[in-house]
């Protein structure tokens, strides 16, 4: 009887993960395992549902790849810009946010509203703020002229463009979770310890570099380690700017190259999308494990 | 250093928006410090005492009123330019500097004719360092110590520059019973050494008591009286600084005085000259009881505690406005407990009578005993 | 009296030296603030000028003096704004509501129930939380293919009605909760499910609002998994439909009128945000990147 009971009482746990365990099995464990599988099977045939042999042929194909060897430069560019710089800016902005009274709500929200709006869509509107057309030079160019400059097409023109757009949307989508993120971490620092520091007759600059600095960081660490993940998986943001055939636009990003090779013009080839995709991993992993390896040394928690 | 307050208030603008009521924290504080002493502001939490402080150390500035260090006028000034040191309640050690880099981190702010080298840096640090006898513990970080230590270190930090005038914000509540008792002497003693006009504040009067030179005993932004810990406790001025200061507390009865004799309840207690009739609350400290077979006033025994020196006899009386009258007495004069009661004589230096209305000290002359 | 004179240089140099700081954030919080206004600004702006008036300012003006709506009519007439607006509306408030039940089921187990496993299943699960959504996503776009689940909205929906970070945050939420009071309810004999619905759902509700509102925002921006799933404009969610009338819709060239899809597209979460402010900006700061 009492054995009886336990065992209805287990199965009642299970039971209530059931859907859970169901999604994830289907959605997560098995294409998490066959992603791998998919990348070792040489000449699959997406049609046959057949292949040759197993081996590195994928990866081989792929890091021999002229789209991916562009899409792999391009993605490193975005990160070395916009990580240090977004974050950069963030902390700024943020120190400046909590020195103010007046008007600090109202600045909240106003920064704020790019995270809730939709990436595609306001991309649309910076493509057309940058782009030169036979109409009209585009208001960004325009205000170059201003300045004396010469004006340059954004979007279809020249490489450094094309990048600098890019690296400026993605900055302005990122912005708001960083400045969050630091603006509550910096009112989380306790007063006493500016009155300390204060009593001390520390200068701003010192009390910041020595003591907000070193307070924030671990919130800073994480900013930095997120960024990074989340800049190397950047996509929609080119494709807002640039259109979905970003291997013309010599603009595609590793993740666009993986959903290229899944699906569209040049797709179909659900092998070389998984080694895209498990070299993606590979790159971010190392990234984040050396950025660990750093913050171990730099953090105080 | 001596530090001058003069007329020194301040008010914080009232929570509930519709009245527009101040919140007075300190209200018009008169107080010259004399030079090299160890003064404790004592009081309730909410008295006004840490504002006191704060304005003080410059952290927050008054509303009326004026502080000079010295001839020094330091009111407008920025806590910075005082040449104070602060211990905060809580410390506020930099968690992410070792012992060594917050004790050095005031003297590295120095700037222009003042900068040190390295070496002399080192050298205030390790000096203060065993002034306070933590010199062992200079690489460690602040977590890696107990509460006592981090005091320590952080009275080292405050006293790094050689203030002019040390504060100390409720220096023992975070440490506790067993170490407070060596770390108030410990100041004392650091204080004795350096000779810096020290200020700390705190709500324990046996703590002000027994290391202060002077206290002063706030309630509601109100000092109520300044003085030596022995004089303030032999000569309360109100009722509310007698029952503040003393442990245990003084035992208050409601009384009056008719016809220069004090009555408490039906008994006839004590001769009271150049007191007029009135109704009277009586204060009379544990210590001025003695039992007395036929002593005046009569209470109901209730029990004894034996605490090896001295015996306290707890009773009970209609006129107590305390649940219980707690009496100090002898060891050596046995009470028999199977009595039902006891009777004491008074001693008329402990007995203090006060005004009904405004508690005010009513002085008295009291008929020398027999 | 020398000492006093420099005192107040001191103090005249501290109070200026604060107001220039005080002007430079300002200034500088300022432009920051242009710079996240101005697209919407203009996407505002242009989506009210007519479409001969856009293309004729060779330099384009701040302000219009004929606001025009024909834009906004064209966008519902000429492109199948509607059809994207409620297909997005469908698929967020199914798959929303698919993923709290889920959810909710999953962290009462680890929260409230013993059972046999319990800590290695919930091992499993917190190491899924790992697992990048990008590396998934290629088998998932097989298997909905080779079910013929394509243009359809269980194609759309069921991949992303788990998350794991919510079931792990909802069981943060729901253990501290006291025991003492599901075993009061036990005494009263209340069900399992019972205490679930009746105590711990309402007690839980603000945590269950944060991540509703994180899933909501999250189901409306999605991009990349429609795209791969939906090639028929009968199932394109409003991400899908921008980038089509981007390609192909009003003839590519007619910007007013995608300005106005496009402010129709950003408006539904701009409300909700400024409604809910301070519960979305707490709840991304307790977990959510943006992608």
């Amino acid at each position: 009887m009492g054995k009886k009971k336990i065992n209805l009482v287990g199965l009642k746990g299970w039971l209530y993960l059931l859907p859970a365990i169901l999604f994830l099995g289907c959605f997560m464990v098995y294409p998490l395992i066959d992603v791998f599988v998919y990348s070792f099977e040489e000449g699959y045939n997406s049609a046959s549902q057949t292949y040759f042999g197993i081996g590195l042929y994928n990866y081989s194909y792929v890091l021999h790849d002229p789209y991916f060897l562009q899409a792999v430069k391009n993605t490193f560019l975005l990160v070395i810009i916009t990580v240090p710089l977004s974050t950069g800016i963030a902390l700024l902005i943020s120190v400046g946010l909590s020195s103010i009274k007046p008007l600090r709500n109202l600045f909240q929200t106003v920064y704020f509203l790019p995270y809730v709006t939709n990436t595609l869509a306001v991309g649309l509107v910076f493509m057309i703020l940058f782009k030169k057309t036979a109409y009209s030079d585009g208001l960004i160019n325009l205000l170059i002229h201003c300045f004396g400059g010469s004006s340059v097409d954004f979007i279809d023109g020249p490489y450094w463009a094309k990048m600098f757009v890019l690296c400026l949307y993605t900055i302005w989508v990122v912005m708001p979770f960083k400045i969050l993120i630091l603006t509550s971490a910096l009112s989380s620092v306790n007063e006493v310890y500016y009155n300390a520091a204060k009593v001390d007759g520390t200068s701003k600059f010192r009390t910041f570099m020595r003591i907000t600095l070193p307070m924030i960081s671990p919130m800073l660490f994480y900013l930095i380690i997120t960024g990074f993940i989340g800049a190397f998986k950047a996509y929609s943001d080119a494709v807002a700017l640039f259109g979905t055939d970003l291997n013309a636009a010599k603009m595609n990003t590793i993740v666009g190259y993986v959903y290229d090779m899944l699906y569209g013009n040049s797709g179909g080839y659900p092998s070389y999308a998984s080694a895209a995709a498990i070299i993606l991993f590979v790159i971010i992993l190392t990234i984040t494990c050396i950025n660990l390896l750093i913050s171990k040394k730099n953090v105080h928690y | 250093m001596e530090v001058v307050l003069q007329n020194l208030t301040k008010k914080f603008p009232g929570r509930d928006k519709k009245k527009h009521e101040d919140v007075i924290a300190v209200n018009d504080f008169n107080f010259t410090i004399p030079d090299g002493k160890l003064i404790g502001l004592l009081g309730p939490s909410g008295c006004g005492k840490s504002t006191t402080l704060n304005l003080i150390s410059g952290l927050q500035k008054p509303t009326a009123g004026k502080i000079f260090f010295g001839d020094d006028d330091v009111t407008d000034l920025p806590p910075e330019n005082r040449g104070i040191g602060l211990v905060f309640q809580n410390y506020a050690l930099y968690p992410h500097l070792t012992v060594k880099q917050n004790i050095l981190f005031p003297l590295q702010n120095l700037k222009g004719k003042d900068k040190l080298t390295k070496e002399e840096m080192l050298e205030k640090a390790l000096a203060v360092a065993k002034l306070v006898q933590i010199d062992e513990l200079m690489d460690r970080k602040p977590g890696e110590l107990s509460g006592g230590q981090q005091q320590r270190v952080a009275i080292a930090r405050a006293l790094v520059k050689m203030p002019r005038v040390l504060l100390l914000d409720e220096p023992l509540s975070n440490l506790d019973a067993r170490l407070r008792l060596q770390t108030r002497e410990e100041i004392r003693r650091i204080q004795r050494e350096t000779k810096i006009t020290t200020i700390f504040v705190t709500h324990d009067q046996e703590e002000a008591m027994s290391i202060s030179d002077l206290i002063v005993v706030m309630k509601d932004g109100v000092v109520h009286q300044i003085g030596k810990p022995q004089e303030v406790y032999d000569n309360p001025v109100n009722l509310f600084v007698a029952k503040f200061l003393g442990t245990p507390p003084i035992n208050v009865f409601s009384g009056r005085v008719k016809d220069q004799e004090l009555y408490i309840g039906e008994d006839a207690v004590l001769k009271v000259m150049g007191a007029s009739d009135q109704e009277v609350y009586v204060g009379i400290r544990p210590e001025g009881f003695r039992l007395k077979e036929d002593g005046p006033l009569c209470c109901e025994l209730r029990g004894v505690e034996v605490m090896g020196r001295d015996s306290s006899v707890i009773s009970g009386n209609k006129a107590s406005l305390n649940p219980a009258v707690r009496s100090i007495i002898s060891a050596d004069s046995r009470v028999n407990t199977a009595q039902k009661e006891v009777r004491f004589s008074l001693v008329p230096q402990k007995v203090f009578l006060f005004h009904k209305k405004t508690e005010k000290r009513i002085d008295f002359e009291a008929e020398e005993e027999q | 009296m020398e000492n006093t004179v420099d005192y107040e240089k001191i103090e005249r140099d501290a109070k200026i030296r604060q107001r220039v700081m005080s002007i430079i954030t300002y200034v500088l919080l300022g432009m920051w603030a242009v710079v996240v206004l101005f697209p919407f600004y203009w996407m505002l702006l242009t989506s009210v000028k007519s479409y001969s008036e856009y293309n004729s300012e060779y330099i384009p003006k701040f302000f219009t003096l004929s606001p025009t709506f024909q834009n906004y009519v064209d966008a519902f007439t000429a492109v199948p704004l509607g059809r994207y607006f409620l297909n997005t509306i469908l698929f967020t408030v199914i798959t929303t509501a698919i993923m709290l039940v889920v959810i909710t089921l999953a962290a009462f187990a680890f929260a409230r129930l013993e059972f046999r496993g319990k800590n290695f299943a919930f091992l499993i699960f917190l190491s899924l939380m790992m697992i990048p959504n990008e590396l998934v996503i290629i088998t998932n776009f097989v298997t909905i293919t080779n079910l013929n689940m394509r243009n359809t909205f269980p194609g759309l929906i069921l991949p992303s009605v788990t998350s794991v970070f919510y079931i792990y945050l909802l069981k943060e939420n729901f253990e501290q909760i006291p025991d003492s009071m599901y075993y009061a309810a036990k005494v009263d004999g209340t069900s399992d499910l019972k205490y679930l619905l009746k105590v711990m759902i309402p007690i839980a509700r603000p945590t269950l609002i944060t991540i509703t509102i994180l899933k909501v925002i999250e189901c409306w921006n999605s991009y990349v998994w429609p795209r791969l799933i939906t090639d028929d404009e009968n199932y394109y969610l409003v991400s899908n439909g921008i980038q089509e009338i981007r390609e192909n819709g009003f003839g590519r060239e007619n910007i007013p009128a995608m300005m106005a899809a496009v402010v129709v597209i950003s408006l539904p979460l701009i409300v909700l945000f400024l409604i809910f402010r301070n519960k979305v900006m707490e709840g991304v700061s307790r977990g959510g990147t943006k992608g």
